[in-house]
């Protein structure tokens, strides 16, 4: 290990297995407990764990040292399970830990607010599950485990989503939509896996690397990477298979929402990129024709179609998702393009969607909380009443759209310049045309929002927005700007991850 | 033909069983049929592992335990592929899994809508939808 380390040497020998174990042991306890409280204590408690496991190990990963290799249980790869981080999956697991701190610090007051009493323990038992199975995603470096960590983080998810029933029943109808989704896409994966091992005879994601490269134009291999694309698509909301986001975004608690669109369907889209560039290669003729003919395709089309569906939302959360829908296009488009460059500006809007969409759905949590609202013309007026919150929301917005000095325009800036590299001036024109479709229904709620006088005898404030929302939202607003203006942090971060998706397959 | 589909015999039966639990979840508006259906669809998928997993005259891959000990055991013989056996276990666990929160969903979703059909979930929400004003 390298500089940077903070830990003691016994706790960071063992930091890429103790970062899922913890959450997922902390669990049990929590679903133990009577009060919401202490549960959320244990929650805070895991999260914060791995978080700093988590700077760890991005700070072991750094530069050019090597990617940490975690054999479980002394059980040496490729036998054993293997866990494993570079600077890939480094970046996410930062990128997760520290939205489930801040998402947590928001969830206090808001689960009061929308959870029954005696189900909130069970509420952040199901949470600290999901959460250990999204690291776990992260981690590992076996293509089994990653179904099976897949399927933890994904069974929770249902009952999470479920939750919302009190405020609204149709959580139930889209949890359950959800479900059978997520479950085919599930099933796909595992076919696709099954393909791999059949072709291979091994599931080590590494190992499967060095045996898939003397396997070109093999159909068996072939077939298992189209299945392994199509499962994890639809866990990632890729265009024609996000049928299950925009309802279970809209009718989940505000806490489910904040956290799933900052992490769930980013870690999906770390799975695609871990095995479309890692385990398998660019080079393989077919894995590039696949990017190039059908996702680029489809990723347009989703950027396109789903601002279009955003414009017509009278709902802002469902407004929202559909916009994430979107924003999913501009990630795989990044993929789509196909080169190092262009995998780097997907790595990097996936981490800076992660920061826009954390901030807009935390401070429509902070509006639901104070005043119960959630159309768009119930938000008339709301500027002036509740100030601090409305401009947290404009920042999120404007990094939506991708205005000067925000995330949403660096991400977007090396997502053209990567598509004209290539010299693909279409993609440019569609991620322009998607851009002012962003500019349009932004508007729609900032102009109601400001602009639009309350109106008389409009809903009273039932609460003032509790510090412990005001806290986490300008943390994350504030994000958006200020590595707005100082991208060098997270664009290092997205072109190590880049370049350990591009390397780091071929030698052991 | 009839040669290829009888080396093939296992496969053609799995993608028979996939098709038809696919298209059981497509094709029902009853949200019960529909997890019975995501069910078969599992079950083959189990069921391709199990089939890959076969060496043709193979024996289970379980040691005989005074061979072992007495260190006979024959170097020659052949068993089947223990692994994909275990994966399917797991992935059985996390199917019974996925089976026992669709139909606690099923349960909650009749007791707040009165129905497990699709079109009337639809309609209820659509109601409801213009009850409130789009």
């Amino acid at each position: 290990m390298t500089v940077g380390q903070f830990l003691p040497a016994a706790l960071a020998a063992h930091a890429p297995v103790l970062l899922v174990a913890i959450p997922l042991i902390l669990s049990a306890p929590a679903a133990a407990l009577k009060s919401g409280r202490t549960a959320w204590g244990l929650a805070m408690a895991g999260s914060v764990a791995a978080f700093l496991f988590a700077i760890e190990l991005f700070l072991a990963t750094r530069g050019d040292a090597p990617g940490i290799s975690y054999a479980l249980g002394n059980w040496e790869p490729p036998v054993g399970i293997e866990f494993r981080v570079d600077g890939l999956n480094a970046a996410l697991l930062l990128l997760l830990t520290a939205s489930a701190v801040l998402a947590l610090l928001f969830a206090l007051p808001s689960v009061e607010d929308e959870i029954d009493k005696d189900k909130r323990s069970l509420f952040y038992s199901a949470f600290l599950v999901v959460f250990a199975g999204l690291a776990g995603v992260a981690t590992t470096g076996d293509a089994f485990n990653l179904f099976v960590f897949l399927e933890i983080s994904s069974i929770p998810t249902y009952a999470l989503i479920a939750m919302g029933a009190g405020q609204d029943r149709r959580a139930l109808t889209s949890s359950f939509n959800y479900l059978v989704m997520g479950t085919i896409g599930a099933t796909f994966f595992v076919i696709g896996v099954g393909f791999l091992y059949m072709a291979t005879g091994t599931l080590n994601m590494a190992d499967l690397a060095a045996r898939l490269s003397e396997l070109h134009g093999n159909r068996v291999v072939e077939i298992g990477f189209a299945f392994i694309l199509v499962g994890l698509g639809l866990k990632a909301a890729l265009f024609p298979l996000h049928l299950w986001l925009p309802g279970a975004y809209a009718y989940a608690p505000s806490f489910v929402t904040t956290f799933l669109a900052a992490t769930a369907t980013k870690v999906a889209f770390y799975g695609i990129i871990r095995f479309s560039f890692d385990v398998f290669s660019v080079e393989n003729g077919f894995v590039l024709n696949s990017f190039t003919y059908v996702i680029t395709p489809l990723a347009i089309a989703g950027m396109i179609i789903a601002s279009a569906q955003a414009l017509f939302q009278s709902d802002v959360r469902r407004l929202l998702a559909y916009s994430s829908v979107a924003q999913v296009g501009y990630m795989m488009l990044g993929l789509g393009i196909g080169t190092q460059a262009g995998v780097a500006a997907g790595v990097l809007h996936l981490i800076n969607h992660a920061m826009m969409k954390g901030a807009l759905f935390m401070a429509l949590g902070a509006f639901a909380i104070s005043y119960g609202v959630r159309r768009i013309e119930n938000f008339k007026g709301l500027g002036q009443a509740l100030p601090v919150t409305s401009a947290a929301f404009t920042l999120g917005a404007l990094s939506l759209i991708g205005v000067p000095f925000t995330v949403g325009f660096v991400s977007k800036f090396y997502l053209i310049q990567a598509a004209l590299q290539k010299g693909w001036a279409f993609a440019v024109v569609a991620i322009l045309i998607s851009s002012v479709l962003a500019v349009f229904y932004c508007y729609r709620v900032l102009v109601n929002l400001w602009v639009a006088p309350r109106p008389d005898g409009a809903s009273r404030s039932v609460q003032r927005v509790p510090y412990m929302i005001l806290g986490p939202l300008l943390v994350l607003a504030l994000m958006n700007l200020v590595f707005g203006v100082y991208a060098e942090p997270i664009v290092n971060m997205a072109e190590t991850a880049a370049a350990a998706a591009f390397n780091a397959g071929v030698a052991p | 033909m009839v040669e290829v589909l009888a080396e093939r015999f296992n496969y053609a039966v799995i993608i028979i069983l996939m098709m038809v639990g696919l298209y059981a979840v497509i094709a029902t508006g009853n949200l019960v049929k529909r997890l019975v259906g995501l069910s078969i669809f599992q079950t083959s998928v189990f069921l391709l592992y199990i089939s890959m997993s076969k060496v043709f005259g193979g024996a289970p891959p379980i040691f005989d335990y005074k061979e072992m000990a007495y260190d006979k055991l024959d170097p020659n013989a052949i068993y089947s592929n223990p692994l994909p056996h275990v994966l399917i276990l797991t992935a059985i666990v996390v199917g019974v899994a996925t089976l026992s929160v669709g139909l606690a969903l099923v349960v909650r979703i009749r007791e707040a809508y009165g129905s497990i059909e699709d079109d009337t979930l639809a309609e209820a929400d659509y109601s409801l939808e213009l009850e409130k004003g789009v």
